[in-house]
């Protein structure tokens, strides 16, 4: 995630706090995704940023995951969603979600 | 209905090993821990070594950006040894030609270059017939012991060569955030690339057309020219001009984010449409800002610097009727404000509206190109393959319509896409960069049409949160 | 399976994926409250 990015969000997790806070993401790759949620859950993996070594605890959820999607009036997704989840390849990009948020 | 036609581009490109440095991301970096400067220096790349890089002889013609689909990757180990700096479409300069150019193209005497090093942009640019020896002997050298002291006073940051210092570039006022060494540096790159790129393409249509027959110029890339009571004032256009010898003729800028090249190509067919120029020039300079920005993968990986390169463009309009392809004025794809935000309201106002005014489907268009950033800078660093990711949304798209099966999508991509090439310098990605190839291509009687769409990330700006873009269909 | 309903929303959009604007009005819609948006532009 941009450094800038994660400046701004520490920011704001630490005005509002934690509880309840998720991450809802829209990358197409999935490394970019794998990197985001990393980031908000552990600390930022590259060592570079605002959020490096510090553990914000926040899980990362993408918007085409189908427990999420599932949850959007059905002409929302068709009008917002429908042409990047044809896009991308959504099973790829999602994957290293559920991995990190379990762990 | 005639529309203006395209006779001319030149794609350029210059090696800047010694200012990845000054490029935004790895500057702070530096700032906040120097020996990032170490890590950096140790893995820039040689003159050779960009020349012999795929992705940089597809951007100077010696390669169609179709052909590095079957070269094996990475690409930065199969590099060509034979490769000529000479391309069809232009130069790849190296480093001291582009310092050369620097001080040509500084009228504030604030570059400093000491002897050895002018001489041989001299010489190496007089080779290209790209400068005058006139002109290059009317520029006086520093010397070394000036050009310490003015880093060493903070008056100048270092310009250097192998590592060795040969120069340097002074701020422009003692005070003014608008006009320290770095913005000047910054926006001085963006007019030498752009001068070199409209001196090649002068030099493409000599015989033909004179300097001082091409009426406008318009500059389209995203340099902020001012000082601090008007820190986007602009117009370095009219320096580009000046610099390239187009005496009678004037111009302005047009920005907006990476789609400011694609825009001032419409601008210029636009003005040449209502009769008001016969001959346009639009020129787009390269971006300092952007070289190194991805450095931290690449260096992770024992990489080359791949973001070791300023890109230049030039594109000559001219009215109907002059020898090249036209440009479908009556079918430009435009991304209003009531378009919104969805992607699919975004890629039919860019790809689908324009081709339904131009009575086409989408497979009707030999070749698409959109964000052409090569994918082996971005790959790296999570950023994904930007051209793909565009092409999958056309074709998605294709498919949700009907126009291409559910399967077919890798296929449409394969026949109408091709691999990203261009450095990740903005606005130079942003399609125009293969408005050189197609016009060969057609010209050659093996493309009849392209669509041309550059995507603008305006929200970036924080003035709004919309993003935006423009498209055109070229037609032999 | 998580409910948006309720939750406060980190935003964080791709242009060339889905966007900012598009994740904030479908999580909106779902009864979450958006903390924070963004869109990423990786070039």
């Amino acid at each position: 995630m941009d450094l800038e990015g994660q400046g701004r969000i520490k920011l704001v997790v630490e005005q509002a706090g934690t509880d309840d806070v998720i991450a809802v993401l829209g990358a197409n790759s999935p490394t970019a995704v794998e990197m985001t949620a990393l980031t908000l859950k552990t600390g930022d993996p590259s060592y570079a940023g605002p959020l490096t070594g510090v553990a914000l605890g926040i899980p990362s959820y993408h918007v085409l995951e189908p427990e999420i999607a599932d949850q959007f009036d059905p002409s929302l997704y068709e009008r917002e969603l429908a042409l990047p989840a044809l896009a991308m390849d959504v099973a790829e990009v999602v994957a290293p979600l559920k991995t990190i948020r379990d762990s | 209905m005639t529309f203006p036609t395209i006779t001319a581009v030149a794609n350029v490109l210059a090696h800047a090993p010694g200012l990845v440095r000054y490029g935004s991301k790895p500057l702070r970096d530096i700032a906040q821990d120097p020996s990032t400067l170490d890590a950096i220096t140790a893995r820039l790349r040689t003159h050779v070594d960009a020349v012999g890089y795929g992705p940089n002889q597809a951007f100077i013609g010696n390669v169609e950006p179709e052909m590095l689909a079957s070269r094996a990757r990475p690409w930065w180990r199969s590099l060509d040894g034979g490769a000529s700096s000479r391309g069809a479409f232009g130069d790849l300069v190296d480093e001291a030609e582009l310092l050369g150019l620097l001080k040509l193209c500084d009228r504030a005497r604030l570059v400093h270059l000491d002897a050895a090093t002018l001489g041989a942009a001299a010489h190496r640019l007089g080779e290209r017939g790209l400068v005058t020896a006139a002109e290059m002997e009317a520029l006086a050298p520093t010397e070394p012991a000036r050009i310490a002291a003015l880093c060493r006073d903070g008056e100048a940051i270092p310009l250097t060569l192998g590592g060795h210092v040969v120069g340097a570039m002074a701020r422009g006022h003692e005070q003014d955030e608008a006009l320290t060494a770095n913005v000047l540096l910054e926006n001085l790159c963006g007019k030498a690339t752009g001068v070199l790129a409209l001196r090649r393409l002068l030099r493409m249509v000599e015989g033909r057309v004179a300097p001082d027959e091409i009426d406008f110029v318009l500059a389209g890339s995203e340099e902020a020219v001012g000082d601090r009571y008007q820190r986007g004032g602009g117009n370095l256009a009219k320096a580009i001009a000046e610099s390239a010898g187009l005496a009678t003729a004037t111009g302005f800028d047009v920005k907006a984010f990476c789609a400011s090249t694609l825009y001032a190509v419409f601008n210029a067919a636009a003005l040449i449409q209502a009769g008001v120029f016969s001959r346009v020039a639009v020129v787009a300079g390269g971006s300092l800002a952007k070289l190194g920005m991805k450095y931290r993968a690449h260096v992770a990986k024992d990489m080359p610097i791949l973001e070791d390169v300023l890109a230049g463009i030039a594109i000559l309009v001219e009215r109907p009727g002059a020898d090249g392809p036209r440009i479908r004025l009556d079918a430009v794809g435009l991304h209003t404000i009531a378009t919104g935000s969805a992607q699919q309201a975004i890629v039919e106002a860019l790809v689908v509206k324009p081709l339904d005014r131009a009575g086409y489907r989408l497979r009707d268009i030999d070749r698409y190109a959109t964000e052409m950033h090569n994918p082996e800078v971005t790959e790296p660093s999570g950023s994904g393959d930007v051209p793909k990711g565009n092409y999958r949304l056309i074709a998605a798209l294709g498919a949700m319509r009907g126009e291409i099966p559910r399967d077919g999508i890798n296929d449409f991509v394969a026949r109408h896409g091709m691999p990203g090439y261009a450095p990740t310098q903005g606005h130079i990605a942003s399609a125009v960069c293969y408005l050189a190839h197609a016009l060969r291509a057609m010209r050659a009687g093996k493309m009849r049409r392209a669509l041309f769409m550059a995507k603008g990330s305006l929200f970036l700006g924080r003035m709004t949160e919309a993003s935006d873009g423009v498209s055109f269909i070229l037609e032999a | 399976m998580i409910e948006l309903k309720g939750k406060r929303v980190l935003v964080i959009g791709e242009r060339d994926g889905v966007n900012g604007p598009a994740i904030e009005a479908c999580v909106r819609s779902a009864g979450a409250e958006v903390l924070y948006a963004e869109t990423l532009c990786f070039v």
